[in-house]
This record gives structure tokens, C-alpha cells and sequence, in this order.
């Protein structure tokens, strides 16, 4: 499904990625972990397309095609969703205008018929169950005045509406307690189907008690360092980073 | 140029002008002098520093004293928001009583055209015309003054609320074209009472050439008592445009404003208060839309005289072509004003290179123990916001389309009338997302 290739990248000519290899297959759930400015989120961003970062090198394949070649919205179409560490406020918008526009988008994509108002309520209402989320926060503006647990949450609704072929996770349990990451978690286990993939960006182990990966991957200064199973995550856990940043460097 | 005004003066004053009371008559010749003094306001004039009216002053537009025109209720129709509310419509700056609508009003409510609230309203008229909107260092005060004719009086007794909006509706049509306007109107609540008042200045020809309106409102409001009052600035696009709306607040009261301005080739819209009495306060707000070489000036002025008021102020721009906004958020805080509570926000988004906007609070404060603030942000569209959408399937112009919308729905929801809440924001989702 995505096969990432010496991929280098630079934001304001400061190299970040420094030539990731790396191949997810459809049914897989990938956890990429690492120390602070490591380049994990700087990853997550260069998949979604963040017009912030310069690809330098290497080649991103999704599906057979070019991904870097695509603009964001194509990406989101095609079935790529990031949920963002940092949700985004949007006065003046509205949750449910904006998720229904976002659905239409992404149907009118791929060949479907928008959905009026009305049908688009009763779907939400079935998503909104998936996160424990409350009717209120549709008619709010888009994360504007939630709490930190319910931007997140918010973040899973919308990739319960846009039913992602590859959803990338950036710590998105960073900053929640233990209650709203079990939501987060129970809400993306539910939205995996045998054709999708997940990468789950996390600077804890924590997180993949709930989601658990196939394989684990340590980013260190803008490297894989390692890669292995669920139990590299635990290692990581029990001996923190300092161990690899060691073998980086040596 | 001013010897063109002079002429116009003699001859109103002879003939259309003529029935006014003695005391009007008086007051309109005190205020062509001053006029004559002042002459039109250049840019070296602080107040009008960003802002040159020479296309004003140089396109010699004489003053409409007599009826003209004609506008069908159906042109009015798209400026309208209910039909049932109260309703005065002037037709090129003259009362037309076959578009009004006045029957309804409660008892202790009178809202007529300024001829027969001379006969109707004598005292009224008289102790409050002219005796709040000072056209001493206000040219077009007083060239408005000068020409004082038409206009409406609003007048709520004590106690009294009026539920239904009472709109004020200054239409142009083609025979406006190379004429000015100086409509003047009065709003006066006494105690406790409560009224929501619109202003709307609009055209039923447009792009047929220049006219100007040079507008004055008065409001005096009592203590106790409430006034929204909400202009829309909706001219032609080759017009001129000045408003003045200027209040006097009582003890305990409170003035609503909201200014939306998006016609006219040129415009300023002035909104001045003084909190006058303890415990009152005042919220303006506003928005203005810009394109083209529109110029779009709005000052504010509000002076803290009593101690314990508040004021509150937000202002939002969108400037897009090579549109020209200004803001000038003045507020004067007087040594015995302690206890001010004061903030003034205003925040313009630029779509284009050549747009610009001056920004300028004034803030002078003579009381020690006040609580002021301002801030005033420029910027353009949000990139992260951008990316936020598109990374959600939604398409990099309709992302923007909606952002800009955005931007300025934030101000249009202070609007507490729901039918004009709603009018604005689908006409500037229109305007900037292409659907309602």
C-alpha cells in the first residue's frame, strides 16, 4: 500500500529526514516511536502533504502512484488521513458543515453522490457513538473551545466519516488521560478493516497497549534505527531512548 | 469649490428649505459658515490622515432638495428582512410615505419623517437636533447641517420597549446620480426604554454614476434604557458615502452597534458614544468587505466621562483587489472615569497583494485605575488551517473560500437579530464561498 524509499526532507534548509525506508501493506498496523525532534511527526506531515517541508530525496509509492506528486486534498481523496497532534481551531465553521463537506469531497471522488443534511445526520449519529461524542460539539465550530481530549476525539470522528485506506496517527495521545486514550484507541480498532493501514506515530508505549502494532520502528535524527515487533516498544518502554541515541551516534 | 456649496446654501434656503422653524433655520445658517471655515477635510487633518475626500470635494455634487425618483417595493424587497417590522424609507434623501409603514407601533413610540416631527414633535426636535453631532471640527457635520431638511425622528417614552426592529431605509435610484444627500436623523429613548433601530443605505442603480450620502444620526440615551442600532452600508459602487452616528448615554444604559460596510467607492463611517452616566457601556462592532479600488474608513470615538462604564469593540476586515481599508479606534478616558473597563480588537485579512488597510487605536487615559486594552492583527489566510482542510479531501479554493468566511463570522454572530444575523452571513458566504 505505501512503500517510503531513502526519503530525505528539509524544513527551512534544516534536514529532518534523513533517508527513511520503510513499507506498510494493507491490514497492518505500524508504530513509529522516537525521542523528541526525531522527525516523527515531520514524517507523519511530509504523507499528508504539508507544503512546509521540501522532499530532497527518495519516493513515497501509494497504491502504485507517486504519492509526493499529489496536493493534499488529492491525497485525503485517495484515502490518506493524518489525525493531527495539534487539531486546528476554526471559528466560524461548524463541525458538522465542515465533516459533511469534507464527505462530499471525498465521495464525489470516488464517483458517489453528495448526501443532504439530513442523511448525513443519521450517519453522523452512528460515528458520534464510536467516540462517546456528544450531538452538541457538532453544532460548535470546528475545535473551537474543546478540550484537549475532545479535539482528539474529534480528530477519530472525522476519520470514522472519511473511512481512511491509510490513517496516520500523530501522538494522538499526547496530552489525554487515560479514559479519553481508551476512547481514542477503542475508536480506531473499531475502524480497522483488512483493506486499510495504520501508522501510529507515539513518544510512549502506552498507547500500543490499546492499538497494538505489528511492527515497531525507532526513528533517531531523522533514521530508522531499529526496527522490530510489539516487544521493541516494550524495551523502549522499560530502557527509554538513550540506549539508541548512543548507537546512533556510534 | 465651497462657492458651489454657498449657491446651493442661498438657494435651498430660499426654496425647499424655507418651512423649517426658526431655530433650524438658525442652526443650518451657523453651520454653512462653519462650513465655509473649514471647507472639505484634507489629509493632513488627523482625523482623516489615510483617507483623501478630494474625489468628494472635486466632483461638484449639488444637494437633491426637491422630491426625485421613484423606487418600486419590489426593488426594495432584497434589502428588507421582515415585513413587519417598522419602517421609514427615504427615496433619494426624501421621505416617501407610500413605501413606510408606521401602524403598528406600540403606544409611547413615534417614528415619523422630520417635517412632521417639527409640527409633532416640537420640544423634542428641538432640545436634541443639532445638540449632540457637533459640527465644529466635523466638516461634513456640518455641511449635513446646512442642508438639514429630511430625515427621521425616533422617539421611545419611558419604560417602553419595542419589539419589532424599526428600519430606517435610504434608497437611490438613478436620478440621485450627481447629487448629495444629507439625511439626519434622531433617535431619542428615554428612561428604560428599549429599541433596536437599522440604518440601511443601499442603491436600485447600480453602476449608473456618482452620488453622495452624507448621513447624521443622533441618538440620546436615556438612563436605564437600551439602543441597538445596526448601518448597512450597501451603495453603489461609484457612490460617496459618510455616516456619522453619534450617542449620548445616560446612566446605566446601553448602546449595541454594529456598522457592515461594503459599498461605495468611497466611505467612512463614523460611530462616536460618550458614556455619560455611571454603570453604562457601550459594544461597536463592525465589519467591512472590501474589493476593487474601494476606500472603507471607519472611526471610532468613545469617551469614558463617568466612572464604572465598559466598552467593547471589534472590528473585521476583508480587503481583496486593491481595496483600502481604515480603522481609527479612538477612546479618551476622562480623570474621573475611573474604574474603565475597556477593549478594542480589529483584525483585518488582506486576499491580495495590493490591498492595505490602516490601523490606528488612539488610546489617551487621564484616570489611574482603568483596565484598557487594543490589538489590532493583519495577516492572510492561516496555512495550517489550509492544510488542515485539504487534508480532509476539501479542495484548496473552497478551503479558502470557507476560511475567509469564516473570518468573519466570528462578528457577524454578535448580531443579536437573528434575520439580519443570518442575512449577512449568507450574503457573505455568497460573496466569498459562492453559495448561502
Amino acid at each position: 500500500m505505501l512503500e517510503i524509499k531513502d526519503l530525505r526532507a528539509t524544513v527551512a534548509d534544516k534536514e529532518i529526514l534523513k533517508g527513511i525506508t520503510l513499507t506498510v501493506n494493507a491490514g497492518e498496523v505500524h508504530a513509529v516511536m522516537g525521542p523528541n525532534g526525531s522527525g516523527k511527526s515531520t514524517l507523519a506531515q511530509i504523507l499528508a502533504g504539508h507544503p512546509a517541508y521540501e522532499v530532497t530525496g527518495g519516493s513515497v509509492t501509494y497504491q502504485g502512484e507517486n504519492l509526493l506528486e499529489m496536493d493534499a486534498e488529492v491525497r485525503a481523496q485517495r484515502g490518506v488521513f493524518l489525525a493531527f497532534q495539534y487539531p486546528i481551531e476554526i471559528p466560524g465553521v461548524s463541525n458538522a458543515y465542515f465533516l459533511r463537506a469534507a464527505y462530499n469531497e471525498i465521495r464525489k471522488a470516488r464517483g458517489e453522490e453528495e448526501v443532504d443534511p439530513m442523511s448525513f445526520a443519521d450517519l453522523m449519529d452512528e460515528k458520534m457513538k464510536l467516540v462517546e461524542m456528544d450531538g452538541a460539539m457538532l453544532t460548535r465550530s470546528v475545535n473551537m473551545g474543546f478540550s484537549g481530549g475532545e479535539k482528539k476525539r474529534n480528530e477519530i470522528l472525522q476519520m470514522a466519516v472519511l473511512e481512511p485506506k491509510l490513517a496516520i496517527l500523530d501522538e494522538t495521545d499526547s496530552g489525554l488521560d487515560i479514559d479519553a486514550l481508551r476512547i481514542v484507541a477503542g475508536g480506531v480498532n473499531a475502524l480497522k478493516r483488512p483493506d486499510s493501514a495504520t501508522i501510529v506515530v507515539t513518544h510512549y508505549q502506552r498507547l500500543l497497549n490499546y492499538i497494538v502494532p505489528d511492527f515497531v520502528h525507532v526513528l533517531v535524527n531523522g533514521r530508522i534505527v531499529r526496527s522490530g515487533d510489539k516487544e521493541l516498544a516494550l524495551e523502549l518502554e522499560a530502557r527509554g531512548y538513550d540506549w539508541l541515541l548512543d548507537e546512533a551516534v556510534a | 469649490m465651497i462657492d458651489a456649496y454657498l449657491r446651493s446654501f442661498e438657494a435651498f434656503s430660499r426654496n425647499g428649505g424655507a418651512a423649517a422653524p426658526e431655530w433650524a433655520r438658525a442652526l443650518r445658517l451657523s453651520a454653512i459658515t462653519r462650513f465655509e471655515t473649514l471647507g472639505f477635510p484634507t489629509t493632513r487633518n488627523e482625523d482623516w490622515h489615510f483617507t483623501s475626500v478630494a474625489p468628494i470635494a472635486d466632483a461638484a455634487l449639488t444637494p437633491l432638495t426637491s422630491p426625485s425618483g421613484r423606487v418600486e417595493a419590489a426593488q426594495l424587497a432584497p434589502f428588507l428582512f421582515s415585513d413587519d417590522w417598522h419602517q421609514l424609507v427615504f427615496v433619494n434623501g426624501r421621505f416617501d410615505a407610500a413605501l413606510s409603514r408606521t401602524d403598528a407601533l406600540p403606544d409611547g413610540v413615534r417614528v415619523l419623517p422630520l417635517a412632521q416631527a417639527y409640527d409633532e414633535l416640537p420640544i423634542l426636535v428641538e432640545q436634541h437636533l443639532g445638540r449632540i453631532a457637533s459640527f465644529d471640527a466635523h466638516s461634513f457635520t456640518a455641511l449635513n447641517t446646512a442642508f438639514l431638511h429630511d430625515g427621521a425622528v425616533i422617539h421611545v417614552t419611558a419604560d417602553v420597549e419595542v419589539a419589532k426592529p424599526i428600519h430606517l431605509v435610504f434608497v437611490s435610484d438613478a436620478a440621485a446620480v450627481n447629487g448629495a444627500m444629507h439625511p439626519r436623523n434622531l433617535i431619542v429613548l428615554d428612561r428604560f426604554a428599549k429599541a433596536t433601530v437599522l440604518e440601511t443605505y443601499c442603491t436600485t442603480a447600480r453602476g449608473a454614476g456618482a452620488y453622495l450620502t452624507n448621513a447624521v444620526t443622533e441618538a440620546s440615551i436615556g438612563d436605564g434604557a437600551t439602543l441597538t442600532h445596526l448601518k448597512l452600508q450597501r451603495e453603489s459602487a461609484q457612490a460617496y458615502h459618510v455616516g456619522t452616528f453619534d450617542a449620548r448615554q445616560g446612566r446605566d444604559s446601553h448602546l449595541v452597534s454594529f456598522s457592515f460596510a461594503t459599498g461605495a467607492a468611497l466611505s467612512r463611517t463614523n460611530i462616536y458614544t460618550e458614556l455619560r452616566g455611571e454603570g453604562c457601556g457601550a459594544t461597536l462592532n463592525g465589519l467591512y468587505l472590501g474589493d476593487a479600488e474601494q476606500t472603507i474608513d471607519h472611526q471610532t470615538r468613545i469617551e469614558h466621562v463617568e466612572p464604572n462604564c465598559y466598552s467593547r469593540e471589534l472590528y473585521k476586515g476583508i480587503l481583496d483587489g486593491a481595496s483600502h481599508g481604515v480603522f481609527n479606534g479612538k477612546v479618551y478616558v476622562h480623570p474621573e472615569a475611573q474604574k474603565t473597563d475597556g477593549k478594542q480588537t480589529n483584525n483585518t485579512l488582506l486576499l491580495s497583494e495590493k490591498a492595505q488597510i490602516d490601523t490606528k487605536p488612539q488610546l489617551e487615559i487621564f484616570a489611574d485605575d482603568v483596565k484598557c486594552t487594543h490589538g489590532a492583527t493583519v495577516g492572510r489566510l492561516d496555512e495550517t488551517s489550509l492544510f488542515y482542510m485539504k487534508s480532509r479531501g476539501i479542495d484548496a479554493r473552497t478551503a479558502r473560500e470557507l476560511l475567509t468566511y469564516a473570518f468573519a463570522a466570528d462578528v457577524l454572530e454578535t448580531i443579536e437579530l437573528a434575520e439580519v444575523r443570518d442575512g449577512l452571513e449568507a450574503a457573505t458566504l455568497r460573496r466569498y464561498a459562492g453559495r448561502a
